[in-house]
């Protein structure tokens, strides 16, 4: 059975998407995650604990990440794992967004039998800093 | 107050069944921008083979988040949790989350360590069936900002 990646060579960017976070988008996730930490949508909150205002909570962030990846795939269920490193916060206005970046780029192909592929994501956020680090997908072939 | 490193090693009570909704894992597939199919359409997903509709990747997080409560509010932690920062996080899967699952949760914290007047506390939550077969391992490392740490 051929696999998506079967022509990609190590080095191509195989999937990218930008998303435009507003506050709309952190209250969303507050609600489906059930993590209601304050400082994703006060900003009193957010600056008395030494930040300079609201930012996305990582795991939304680690969520959006990934789903350029999950588009090419078509198929979530042939990722085996996923981690990242939390390096930078995504701040979010109040008003008007903020926009992040992933870029997917497959960096490892495993031989037989697993033939697992890593993808590492560079994820960045409006001025090109990089918010995510050691962002890596492993998937297998189906 | 540094977090306790007799920490290491210990294993808290599983948590009570985890249901995974099916509204559920459509709102969070909607906030994180899954937005592949699978995700809502029940007919499509057992098409392919999955039991019901599929949880996004990140989607453990929600029950994670529960069993570190567990270590966040034990009293001999030394936690303090406006001081926690969320550092890493990793997930290994043996099969996707779909809905309808029950998961049993339990946490056991794997490392403890100091770094430049920063505490790091590592967790493993590994979910299973109530059968005791494994679907996902979510893995976060938080960092306990100290005292007197440089900002």
């Amino acid at each position: 059975m051929s696999v998506l990646w079967e022509h990609a060579e190590l080095g191509d960017e195989v999937a990218s998407g930008s998303f435009d976070i507003t506050r709309d988008h952190l209250v969303r996730y507050a609600g489906a995650s059930g993590d209601f930490n304050p400082i994703h949508y006060r900003d009193d909150v957010a600056q008395q604990v030494g930040l300079d205002g609201v930012l996305a909570h990582g795991m939304l962030t680690m969520g959006l990440a990934l789903s350029p990846v999950l588009s090419w795939l078509g198929d979530s269920g042939t990722v085996r794992s996923y981690q990242v490193r939390f390096t930078k916060p995504v701040y979010v206005p109040a008003q008007g967004s903020t926009t992040l970046t992933s870029t997917a780029t497959l960096t490892r192909k495993d031989d037989e039998p697993s033939g697992d592929i890593t993808l590492t994501l560079t994820v960045k956020g409006e001025i090109g800093q990089s918010v995510l680090g050691k962002a890596l997908v492993v998937v297998a072939p189906r | 107050m540094s977090v306790n490193p007799e920490l290491v090693d210990v294993v808290f009570e599983p948590l009570e069944v985890y249901r995974v909704g099916r509204e559920k894992v459509r709102e969070f597939a909607a906030a994180v921008g899954a937005s592949e199919p699978q995700h809502f359409d029940v007919e499509l997903a057992r098409g392919r083979g999955f039991g019901d509709i599929v949880a996004p990747p990140t989607f453990p997080i929600v029950v994670q988040e529960k069993t570190l409560r567990q270590l966040l509010s034990h009293e001999a932690s030394g936690i303090d949790f406006s001081r926690v920062v969320h550092g890493d996080q990793r997930f290994e899967y043996s099969r996707p989350v779909v809905a309808g699952d029950d998961l049993i949760a339990t946490l056991r914290v794997t490392k403890v360590q100091s770094l430049g007047g920063h505490s790091m506390v590592t967790a493993e939550s590994v979910m299973t069936t109530p059968e005791g077969d494994h679907i996902v391992t979510a893995v976060s490392t938080l960092v306990v900002r100290g005292d007197e740490a440089p900002e």
